[in-house]
């Protein structure tokens, strides 16, 4: 019984139909689909608002979405703690700046790897907060719901990460 | 119908919080048991190399659309989808894209690199996604104007775009998901 639990991976069959069942129980009982995005967008507004005071929720986009600390940030903060579960269970938890394929392509240097994860996020932030959704809003949540704005987001992020993947290690690797 | 509005309060209620943080913790052990945590996994899909991640996602969707539309006809749950435009969906899908690629994680998995020990995503790609998200904040009063509006189709599913029965779409594209996932298997992909 146990010992599923300390396995490092599960077939990704198995992973998905959990994530499907999940997506039911989220619907059921929470009444909202899975998501992640926006949370990034009120804890950044939430840390302006440590500097800037209670004048940041004027701004118009959070006036549109509200800077609360609600389902979705506890959503995300739960991934953290779960995944670190999982990590602890199977032995997988590691300290790595450097990830394995990143490092046999563009080397050891965790300055350069930082960089690049930097960019990466402020990109890839922004065009979440354009798209309206990420990966699992979009991506499963929205296309299982058959919405037309997340198939076409979800086939959008793949046609520009497979570019930009193909661009990057074809050019610098 | 429920509508999630948080109302004034700056924290919801304590129900909600605690829901939010239970299905966090699955989804977030699901997602390090699929190795979606990690950076060789996520780049390994978009460089077409590791299609774990096409194999979650598509068995995530297969399984939830069948499950979420039957409990909708049986009047359990009601479909929140997004509203969109070709300006918001297919621009802010390619800016996300390139993010992606560069990160080598998204938003969501990032929460589980970061609980899986990866340094990249704890510090500077958590760094970078709340920087992005304060710019496109600050951007939003123009672009909500101009090029968001651009190729609006509102809250659309496709069943009510092409004016059938919800099944006649669930049915095909579920076929269309398995038989792509046993083709992916058989190309020993």
């Amino acid at each position: 019984m146990i010992e599923f639990l300390t396995q490092a991976r599960w077939s990704p069959y198995a992973v998905g139909i959990g994530i499907g069942i999940l997506s039911w129980l989220t619907f059921l009982i929470s009444k909202r689909p899975l998501a992640c995005s926006t949370t990034f967008a009120r804890l950044s507004g939430l840390i302006e608002m440590l500097f800037r005071g209670a004048r940041v929720d004027q701004k118009p986009y959070y006036q549109k979405v509200r800077l609360v600390i609600g389902w979705q940030m506890m959503l995300v903060l739960g991934i953290v703690i779960g995944s670190l579960l999982s990590a602890l269970l199977s032995g997988d938890l590691q300290w790595q700046w450097v990830p394995p394929a990143w490092q046999s392509s563009f080397g050891d240097n965790p300055l350069l790897r930082g960089g690049v994860a930097l960019l990466g996020g402020v990109i890839i932030a922004f065009g979440a907060r354009w798209a309206d959704g990420c990966t699992s809003g979009h991506g499963i949540s929205g296309t299982l719901q058959l919405a037309v704005s997340s198939w076409i987001s979800a086939i959008c992020f793949f046609i520009g990460g497979i570019l930009t993947a193909f661009l990057i290690f074809g050019l610098f690797a | 119908m429920q509508t999630n509005d948080p109302g004034n309060k700056r924290v919801l209620d304590a129900p909600t919080l605690i829901w939010g943080l239970i299905f966090g913790i699955l989804f977030g052990f699901l997602l390090q048991k699929g190795g979606a945590t990690k950076y060789d996994v996520i780049i390994g899909q978009l460089l077409l190399t590791d299609f774990t991640v096409l194999k979650i996602m598509l068995s995530a969707i297969l399984t939830g659309m069948i499950g979420i539309h039957l409990m909708k006809s049986f009047g359990w749950v009601q479909l929140h989808p997004k509203a969109g435009s070709a300006g918001i969906n297919i621009i802010g899908g390619l800016i996300f894209g390139v993010g992606f690629a560069l990160l080598g994680y998204c938003p969501g998995t990032i929460a589980g690199a970061i609980g899986n020990g990866y340094l990249d995503a704890a510090v500077a790609g958590l760094a970078g996604i709340l920087i992005g998200s304060a710019l496109f904040a600050a951007a939003y009063p123009r672009l909500s104007q101009g090029i968001l509006k651009k190729g609006d189709f509102g809250k659309l599913t496709l069943p009510q775009l092409f004016k059938v029965n919800d099944w006649v779409v669930v049915i095909p594209v579920a076929v269309l998901i398995f038989f792509l996932l046993f083709w992916l298997e058989r190309a020993g992909l």
